[in-house]
């Protein structure tokens, strides 16, 4: 281990954030299934029971709907309670608790109450998880006012931010990737919290503006290797938070490259993705050179079949050709 | 037995103190359906006419830090639980002044500084939270209760399972109060549900179950009572089914053509908890009239109160919508 910090995965990141941030105040706990002994299903709550105890970390039946609803009711409480969600599939079955509770307690109240709850869940294409195991679900979230969102893509940006999540006096959707969870990073031995609704340029560039998110801002930066090769420069923007969402670095940097791709895993129709084309071309018209492109998943289930799931999900080659039609180059070979 | 043991006997200065406040609801939503009618309220709103003892006899059993959860019927609790009517009207007129600042309605009453941390206009959609809140008390070792009212009709909806299950697992101080007034909106109580005795669906999750009638105030505060003793014990959840009746359509507006005619004069004219306390009591008319008087003097300075209210200003449209 390295004297000036660890070494982190993005999986132990996440827990280094939780553990910190329990052994810190009580009021911190977190429930999911099968979180204790079992360290969760993406291995993210390990060991987290020996330290903690099983009041603290607590294991819950297969009740999203109720366990949701008793981490906004703890929360409006004056707890911190982590709902961690095992795949975001699942959300669907507390979405009548996130929706017209968890977003809008505070509202409804006219401000006499908070919701400080974070809900953590993962998911992601890349290893045939089908149909109800693999969906990206932030874009679902994002209209809903009350809610924040955030997606981050590398270990230091989810420790950071999944800190500022607990405590945010908001509900916080908080989304990691299942392909992220091994990708690992040097970081300082102390913990630097990282403000939610502040995106990250991940790469500078001076040609094509890639916002992207999730295991697209590493397929974005692959595709931009790519393209310097062929002489583009290509710049990446991480907005780490959905909602709120970095209106000004997104608009900064398309008004210095004046040419704008926006990737995301998702489903690209209908996508999170057109309301950042909408917030480009409402706020930067005039410094675009060519139309928006988006990139993300086809609109289908995802697919079991490895070859059918590659079909439908948008990874580096997908970006680059994003990027090369819109610097007006072929990508076919023709 | 245990049920003997805890229950109360009540000075009649109290029962008549109860029947002041059932008074108060009674004339505060007679006023609310006229006013209704008159275009001043804006949305729509369910009355509580029938169930004011339960509301009243509940709240009173519940000591200053425990906290309620109400439905989408929640004047009476409101009230009940301290609010002053002055807040309540202003919230259903949408002003400022109102218990929500004009953010919520008929349907969304909150007053946390007196422990009603909000009523979901969606069947059942607070049970959880009400179980959340209970976790939070256990979890600091605190000795309050959660007490969720909902109706016969959220006992057939997905989370009163998932939050009945979970408390009683989690052996959580929650009282789960079902006002039990036999229609889900239109929908009877036979064509709802299989069972007869909604007590009966405690059973499933080992939780201890009571019985009440809800249409007499000092039965539902023994009864609360003893609900409130077990959880806060540290003994796990409460599930308390209150038999009351709506004497009172859906909401203001709904024809009630569903409902037998007969039934429901009949039923008006022998199930209304405030005539039955007033027989209980042996009240002269003279003190009757009085409190009626009382009630009346309060609901008009309510309205008053709610009609010189403030129009929340469309510059504050933004306001908590985050923390």
């Amino acid at each position: 281990m390295p004297e000036n910090g660890t070494r982190l995965s993005y999986r132990e990141a996440v827990r280094d954030a939780m553990s910190r941030a329990m052994r810190a105040d009580p009021d911190v706990f977190i429930m999911g299934q099968d979180i204790a002994e079992h360290g969760g299903s993406q291995k993210v709550t390990l060991d987290m029971l020996e330290e903690f105890g099983p009041e603290r970390v607590r294991n819950a039946p297969i009740s999203e709907m109720a366990l949701t609803g008793a981490g906004i009711g703890a929360a409006m409480l004056g707890m911190r309670p982590i709902v961690e969600i095992m795949y975001e599939d699942f959300f669907t079955l507390a979405m009548e608790q996130l929706v017209n509770h968890a977003a809008k307690e505070r509202y409804m109240s006219g401000g006499q109450l908070k919701v400080p709850l974070t809900l953590r869940t993962q998911g992601g294409a890349g290893w045939s998880s089908a149909a109800q195991h693999g969906q990206q679900t932030e874009g679902w979230f994002v209209g809903v006012p009350g809610l924040k969102v955030v997606y981050p893509s590398t270990p230091r940006d989810a420790r950071g931010l999944l800190w500022s999540s607990i405590y945010d006096d908001n509900c916080v959707l908080f989304f990691e990737h299942v392909q992220l969870y091994n990708l690992r990073e040097q970081l300082p031995e102390e913990l630097e919290p990282i403000p939610l609704g502040k995106a990250r340029v991940a790469r500078e560039g001076e040609d094509v503006t890639v916002v992207a998110i999730g295991p697209l801002v590493h397929e974005a930066l692959a595709a931009a290797d790519q393209a310097g090769s062929d002489g583009i420069s290509v710049e990446v923007v991480d907005p780490r938070t959905l909602q709120p969402l970095d209106e000004e670095a997104i608009l900064a940097s398309v008004r210095k490259t004046n040419r704008c791709v926006v990737a995301h895993e998702a489903v690209r129709k209908m996508g999170f993705g057109a309301e950042l084309a909408a917030l480009v071309q409402e706020q930067a018209f005039d410094w675009l050179d060519a139309p928006v492109e988006r990139v993300g998943a086809a609109f289908t289930p995802l697919p079991f079949a490895p070859v059918l799931e590659r079909a439908a999900v948008p990874r580096r080659e997908e970006v680059y050709a994003a990027i090369m039609h819109s610097v007006g180059r072929r990508t076919d070979g023709e | 037995m245990a049920k003997l043991e805890s229950r109360t006997s009540l000075l009649s200065g109290e029962l008549e103190r109860f029947l002041g406040k059932m008074l108060l609801i009674r004339h505060f939503e007679r006023v609310v359906e006229d006013r209704y009618r008159d275009g001043e309220i804006p949305g729509f709103v369910h009355l509580a006419i029938g169930q004011e003892a339960v509301a009243v006899g509940a709240c009173s059993a519940l000591e200053p830090g425990d906290v309620i959860t109400s439905t989408h019927r929640s004047h009476a609790h409101a009230l009940a639980k301290g609010t002053p009517a002055r807040a309540v009207m202003a919230e259903l007129y949408g002003k400022t002044e109102g218990c929500s600042h004009g953010r919520g309605g008929s349907m969304h009453l909150y007053d946390v500084e007196r422990g009603n941390i909000g009523s979901s206009a969606v069947v059942g959609g607070a049970l959880g939270i009400a179980a959340g809140a209970a976790l939070a008390f256990k979890l600091r070792a605190e000795p309050r209760v959660a007490l969720a009212f909902f109706g016969d009709g959220a006992t057939n909806s997905g989370l009163f399972h998932e939050a009945m299950n979970l408390a009683q697992l989690w052996k959580l101080p929650v009282v789960f109060f079902c006002e039990n007034n036999r229609w889900a909106e239109s929908t009877p109580f036979a064509q709802h549900s299989p069972i007869a005795d909604l007590s009966e669906r405690a059973l499933a999750y080992g939780m201890k179950a009571i019985k009440t009638d809800g249409q007499d105030v000092e039965a539902v505060r023994s009864a609360t009572n003893e609900a409130l003793a077990h959880s806060r014990s540290g003994a796990g959840p409460v599930f308390l089914v209150a038999e009351t009746y709506r004497l009172t359509p859906h909401n203001v507006g709904d024809p009630q053509e569903y409902r037998d005619r007969a039934e429901y004069e009949q039923t008006r004219a022998t199930q209304d908890p405030i005539v039955k306390l007033r027989e209980k009591l042996r009240l002269p008319d003279e003190r009757f009239a009085e409190l009626e008087r009382e009630a009346e003097t309060a609901v008009v300075d309510a309205v008053e109160f709610a009609r010189h209210g403030t129009d929340p200003d469309p510059r504050d449209l933004f306001d908590y919508v985050y923390a």
